[in-house]
């Protein structure tokens, strides 16, 4: 996994609330078993008429956040499906971190899987965040993830909580499966234990 | 020992590591696989040269691709759905995991299937690469949704990386009024807290509205728990669990039986244990909803009218604005005077026997609204079979209904059955997203009896106006 620490990039807004996992990848692009390629659906339904051309008023396609690598999100974004390829079309397509007022649980979860760092802030901090954002491509906003910090283009500085396992695996781009692994002695113990006191399951 | 939640005693009774931050390894006792969410986990694993550490409970079945027409015997015709079973079919052979082939009898969708064969117990720890793994909960089995990634850890590990939830409780109290379903509790309880309400929770249900239902309305209403954006639904296990349970394949015999159910019963919230958060809704106090909007938020009784941004504020405003928009809607309308295309019946929310009893019943001697597309798919192979045999299927067709074979059908639009531009639809399903059902569909979410009764009438329609 990509390594995250610190990220100095264009953000988007989006202050639609629920955006969910269907608006962030449509099913129809679900058929394949490769981890790559989503982002050029992302939003796809939002983002692209029937025929496949642009429309134009959908903030990713506008010139000034097309290379947009953090977005700034309405409440409840992710809800709904635990697709994991909506995480894997929001990093394919470049974007390294999302900030709203909350996360479905799954996203929020898968999103630490893929490299992107989902930050959680209250309301007005997001309405801070989302008109440094529509301010466009000059409103450069930093995301320092040691620090925990987000410097908006402007030098506010707003702090961030992270869990601090995740935050560990994020900067050193840590394979979940790996360090589990290495407590493999836990989990036999366990399944003997387990084995013995209900032997049904 | 201090008291404990339903949810406490079956985190506590499964985590295998814990390191000093409260991350926890929590053990898993079932995993269900199907097509969707599973192909990229296999591949890491062979990337890795790792194993499936407990075959044994690991259960796979292709559900979201598989065509529900009986030409499906001859195969997916989609080329990629075809490729994703394929890539299942190998998977689960290679792996050695337990499978339920397209063709098998006793295929059908993951969660229907998982609770029919016996192998979701209470007190189990169930994943799924697939949010409505929440249906689990029914048994008093702690069952969420994961991704990829995590399927993969789980495969090869069998844990999950987990921190806990809070505790919520959800108590209906009292009596369902008639035409009131266990799809309305659910509904009802999602209007109320909204999608983001059950967030960092985990919800037990609980009161004798919960205690009345049957398994099957149970797990309708823990399907929907991740609509709530809560990570898990429980309800206590009591009789009517241990009766539905008991005699299942999978389910334990003889003296592994009575062990079994020693431990079952102990599984209920301490009496002074404490909640986080706790929501009542009175049972006389549901009516029979519906959704009008594109989140499962949305809802309202079928006797109200179509409502307008102002009634809203913040975000939601915008929401509710393109809301109306994408469903073709009129602030102040009637919620019964909208007229639908398509009904579908089906779906992990309302796939199970007796929500095809419940339509039966509405249907049986009548027949659908001239040019209306209606169709039941059955959650299983076993629902299908069981349905014929009650004579369901007889009264479906001479009804007008299309009468399927099982798998998830247009609840996601992965396969051939899916909404067409603006098609109205009135769904048993769970999710009114934009799109769900197909490029522009429009979706009103609704119990089995209102899909029924929208089939006939042609429009959203009050159950109890029917009767």
């Amino acid at each position: 996994m990509d390594k995250f620490e610190k990220l100095q990039g264009i953000a988007a807004p989006m202050p639609l609330v629920n955006i969910d996992t269907d608006m962030i990848i449509p099913k129809i692009h679900l058929k394949s078993i490769k981890r790559t390629g989503f982002g050029k659906n992302l939003f796809d339904e939002m983002r692209y008429n029937r025929d496949g051309t642009e429309i134009p008023d959908f903030v990713l396609n506008k010139p000034q956040y097309r290379d947009a690598e953090i977005i700034v999100a309405g409440d409840n974004f992710g809800c709904g499906s635990s697709r994991e390829h909506a995480p894997w079309a929001i990093a394919d397509f470049g974007v390294k971190c999302v900030v709203s007022t909350s996360f479905a649980d799954i996203f929020f979860n898968n999103c630490f899987k893929n490299g992107i760092l989902p930050i959680v802030l209250p309301q007005e901090q997001i309405d801070v965040l989302m008109a440094d954002a529509e301010k466009g491509a000059n409103a450069r906003m930093t995301v320092d993830l040691v620090a925990q910090e987000i410097t908006t283009s402007d030098g506010e500085v707003i702090t961030f909580n992270v869990d601090a396992f995740k935050k560990h695996c994020l900067l050193e781009g840590l394979d979940d499966i790996g360090l589990t692994m290495e407590k493999v002695t836990a989990i036999d113990t366990f399944e003997d234990k387990a084995a013995q006191a209900r032997p049904w399951v | 020992m201090s008291p404990k939640t339903l949810y406490d005693k079956i985190w506590d009774a499964h985590v295998a590591h814990e390191s000093e931050d409260g991350t926890c390894l929590l053990y898993i006792d079932r995993h269900l696989v199907h097509e969707v969410t599973s192909a990229q986990a296999f591949e890491g694993l062979r990337m890795t040269n790792r194993k499936v550490r407990a075959p044994g409970r690991t259960i796979a079945v292709p559900d979201h691709n598989v065509p529900t027409t009986p030409d499906r015997v001859n195969g997916i015709e989609n080329e990629e759905g075809r490729i994703q079973v394929a890539a299942l079919d190998k998977n689960a052979k290679e792996f050695g995991i337990h499978y339920y082939p397209m063709n098998d009898v006793r295929q059908g969708i993951v969660h229907i299937v998982g609770p029919e064969q016996g192998w979701t117990l209470p007190g189990m720890t169930v994943v799924c690469g697939d949010s409505h793994t929440a249906t689990h909960g029914a048994f008093g089995a702690l069952a969420h949704g994961i991704g990829t990634s995590e399927v993969e850890h789980v495969l090869a590990t069998q844990t999950l990386i987990q921190q806990k939830s809070k505790n919520m409780k959800v108590e209906i109290t009292g009596k369902l009024q008639p035409g009131v379903t266990a799809k309305d509790i659910t509904m009802a309880v999602i209007g109320e807290t909204g999608t983001g309400g059950g967030t960092g929770y985990v919800i037990e249900y609980c009161g004798e509205a919960i205690r009345d239902l049957s398994m099957e309305g149970r797990m309708t209403v823990c399907n929907m728990a991740i609509e709530g954006g809560a990570r898990a639904g429980l309800i206590a296990p009591d009789q009517t669990t241990y009766d539905y349970v008991n005699g299942r394949t999978h389910a334990p015999k003889g003296a592994q039986w009575e062990a079994a159910l020693n431990w079952w019963k102990t599984l209920f919230t301490d009496a002074d244990a404490e909640f986080d958060k706790v929501i009542t809704l009175r049972g006389e106090d549901i009516q029979p909803v519906v959704t009008w909007g594109t989140s499962p938020e949305d809802v309202l009784p079928i006797t109200a009218t179509v409502p307008s941004p102002e009634d809203f504020e913040g975000g939601k405003v915008d929401a509710v604005k393109r809301a109306l928009d994408y469903m073709g809607l009129t602030s102040g309308q009637k919620l019964t005077d909208i007229e639908i295309d398509t009904v579908f019946i089906g779906s992990c929310t309302n796939g199970r026997i007796e929500d095809l009893r419940a339509v039966a019943e509405v249907v049986k001697g009548k027949k659908i609204k001239d040019g209306m597309r209606a169709m039941i798919v059955p959650g299983s192979g076993l629902v299908r079979a069981q349905a014929e045999e009650e004579g369901l299927g007889e009264i479906f067709i001479e009804a007008g209904f299309e009468w399927r074979l099982a798998g998830c059908s247009m609840c996601l639009a992965m396969n051939p059955d899916q909404l067409s531009e603006n098609e109205r639809c009135a769904s048993t399903s769970n999710r009114n997203f934009e799109g769900r059902q197909g490029y522009k569909g429009r979706t009103h979410l609704v119990s089995p009896a209102m899909a029924a009764a929208a089939a006939l009438t042609g429009h959203l329609t009050d159950i109890r106006d029917l009767a």
